[in-house]
C-alpha cells in the first residue's frame, strides 16, 4: 500500500488484510499463543470475555455515534480514537470467547446475535441525549473499566491478562478525557453546570447494575476504587452526587432518578425486556442476564443491519 | 539471500507513521530464520491499532520479496508496548519530521493508577522553533498514539508522541 495514495489503498487487491466487516480482515489474534491452561474453565472464560467485550463493542458503537456532532473538531477525533481502542478491546476479547467456546468468531459474535444475547451492562447501551451526558456516562465506564482491568492483569488466563494490561493504558486517556470534560462543564458556566450535573443525575441509577457480576472470573474489589475516582472528580467539578454510591438502590430524591426516552419500539429485535428503572435493585436481572433496555435493540439494528442483510458478503 | 531476515524486517516503515521502521518503533520482538522461513514476532502498539494487519502484510511482503519462501508473522501481547521501545534514531526522525518524541513513559505507583487532573507533566519543547513549552490542544490526534499541541511562540500546531 502507498502512503500517498487513499484510494490506492482501497483497490490495492495484492493486500490480503482489509479493515471491516465482509472485507476479508484478519483474526485479531492473529499469531498470539492461545493455549489454554489445562485448569481452565473455559465455559466460565468465554462467558466473562463475552461480557467485557460487549461492553467495549456496544460503548464503542454509542461514542462512534458523536463523531461529527462533538463540541469541536479535536473532540470528534478524540472520541474517534477511543471508540477505536474499545473496539480494539473487543475484537480481541470476543476472538477470545470465540476460542474458549471452541466456535464462533468475532464477527459471528458480533453481528449474530440477538439484543438477549449480549451481555453487555446496560450503561454501555444507554443513548445520549447531549454530551454531558456522553462524558459522565464515559467517566463512569472508563473508571469502572479501568479499576476492573487492572486487577485482571493477574487472570490466570494468558490471552485475558493480556489484553487487560494493554487495556489498561488506554483506559487511562479514556479516563482522563471524561473527568477534564467533567470539570470543565461542572465547573463552567451556570448552565453547564445544571446541564452536567442533571447527567450525573440521570447516571446515578444505572451504576447500580455493576455491582451485579455474575462471572466467578471478575474482579471483586474493585468498588472503593471507583468510589474514590467519581467522587474526586465530581468534588473538582463542584458537582453532586445524587445519592452515596453504595445507596443507589434507594434514591432519596425520587425526582432525580433515570427515566428511559425510548419506552416501546426498539426496531427489529423484539426479545428485549425492558427493565423497570425507577427501582433498581442488585438482585435484579441486568445487561449481564442478557436483560436490556430497547436501545441495545436500536445499537444492534444499525451495527448489524449490513451483515444481516448480505450474510457472508465479500467486497 | 544478501541480507538476513532481522535487517529486512528492520527497515518495514510503519504505515500511519512512515518516517520511522518497525525497529524504530520497537514493535519487533523477535526475528527467527530456519532455512529459508523465517517466523517474526510483533506487538501492536494499541489494542484496536488498524496498522497492525496492515504491518503484517507488509513484513511478509518484504521477507518474501528478499526471498524468504516460508514467512510468519506472529503477535504478542504481553509485555504491553510502551513507547519507552522507540529507539534514539526513531525519536530523531520523529523531531525531524515535525512530530515531538514521547518523553518517558510514567511510573505506575503502586496501588490504583492515579487520575493525572492538574498532575504538572515535564514541558514539551515545539518541534519546529525549539521553544521549550507548548500547550495541549486535544488529548488525541489522528492517530490514538499521538495529542495534539500548540507552540505559544511560533504558533505552529504539532503533534506529540503520547507516553504509554
Amino acid at each position: 500500500m502507498s502512503f500517498d495514495d487513499a484510494y490506492g489503498a482501497l483497490t490495492d487487491h495484492d493486500d490480503d488484510a482489509r479493515w471491516a466487516y465482509g472485507t476479508g480482515f484478519a483474526d485479531p489474534l492473529a499469531g498470539v499463543p492461545t493455549a489454554f491452561s489445562p485448569a481452565a474453565d473455559r465455559p466460565a472464560l468465554a462467558s466473562y470475555c463475552l461480557m467485557l467485550g460487549d461492553d467495549a463493542l456496544i460503548m464503542s458503537h454509542r461514542l462512534q455515534e458523536w463523531v461529527t456532532r462533538a463540541p469541536e473538531l479535536e473532540d470528534e477525533v478524540a472520541i474517534a480514537n477511543i471508540a477505536l481502542d474499545l473496539l480494539g478491546q473487543a475484537r480481541l476479547l470476543l476472538t477470545r470467547a470465540g476460542e474458549a467456546l471452541g466456535d464462533g468468531n468475532e464477527d459471528a459474535l458480533a453481528y449474530g446475535r440477538g439484543p438477549a444475547e449480549f451481555r453487555n451492562v446496560q450503561l454501555a447501551e444507554r443513548a445520549d441525549p447531549d454530551f454531558a451526558h456522553l462524558v459522565a456516562r464515559l467517566l463512569a465506564f472508563s473508571t469502572w473499566r479501568l479499576a476492573v482491568l487492572d486487577r485482571l492483569r493477574d487472570a490466570d488466563d494468558p490471552v485475558l491478562a493480556a489484553v487487560a494490561a494493554k487495556a489498561v493504558k488506554e483506559l487511562t486517556y479514556h479516563r482522563e478525557y471524561a473527568a477534564q470534560w467533567v470539570i470543565r462543564l461542572g465547573d463552567g458556566t451556570d448552565l453547564s453546570r445544571e446541564r452536567m450535573q442533571s447527567a450525573v443525575d440521570a447516571l446515578w441509577p444505572l451504576l447500580a447494575e455493576l455491582d451485579h457480576e455474575p462471572s466467578p472470573l471478575a474482579p471483586k474489589d474493585w468498588r472503593p476504587e471507583f468510589d474514590a475516582v467519581m467522587a474526586h472528580v465530581l468534588s473538582t467539578a463542584t458537582l453532586t452526587a445524587p445519592v452515596p454510591v453504595d445507596n443507589v438502590a434507594e434514591p432519596s430524591d425520587p425526582s432525580a432518578t433515570f427515566s428511559p426516552t425510548q419506552r416501546g419500539g426498539g426496531g427489529g429485535g423484539a426479545r428485549e425486556t425492558e427493565l423497570d428503572l425507577e427501582a433498581p435493585a442488585s438482585s435484579a436481572p441486568t445487561g449481564r442476564d442478557g436483560v436490556h433496555t430497547p436501545a441495545l435493540a436500536e445499537v444492534l439494528d444499525e451495527m448489524q443491519s449490513l451483515a444481516r442483510s448480505v450474510p457472508g458478503g465479500v467486497w | 539471500m544478501s541480507r538476513n531476515a532481522a535487517e529486512v524486517a528492520a527497515t518495514v516503515t510503519d504505515p500511519e507513521m512512515p518516517m520511522l521502521t518497525l525497529a524504530d518503533l520497537g514493535v519487533i520482538r523477535e526475528v527467527r530464520e530456519d532455512g529459508d522461513g523465517v517466523v517474526v514476532t510483533i506487538t501492536p502498539t494499541y489494542s484496536g491499532c488498524p496498522a497492525m494487519d496492515e504491518i503484517r502484510a507488509d513484513l511478509r511482503r518484504a521477507l518474501a520479496g528478499a526471498g524468504y519462501r516460508e514467512v510468519e508473522v506472529r503477535t504478542v501481547l504481553a509485555p504491553a508496548w510502551t513507547t519507552d521501545w522507540i529507539s534514539a534514531e526513531g525519536r530523531a526522525k520523529l523531531a525531524a519530521a515535525g512530530i515531538s518524541p514521547p518523553g518517558q513513559a510514567p511510573r505506575r505507583p503502586a496501588g490504583p493508577v492515579p487520575l493525572m487532573l492538574g498532575t504538572p507533566r515535564p514541558a514539551i519543547a515545539c518541534p519546529q522553533c525549539g521553544h521549550p513549552e507548548s500547550e495541549q490542544i486535544a488529548a488525541f490526534s489522528a492517530t490514538a498514539c499521538r495529542e495534539l499541541r500548540r507552540c505559544p511562540v511560533c504558533r505552529e500546531p504539532f503533534e506529540h508522541v503520547k507516553e504509554i
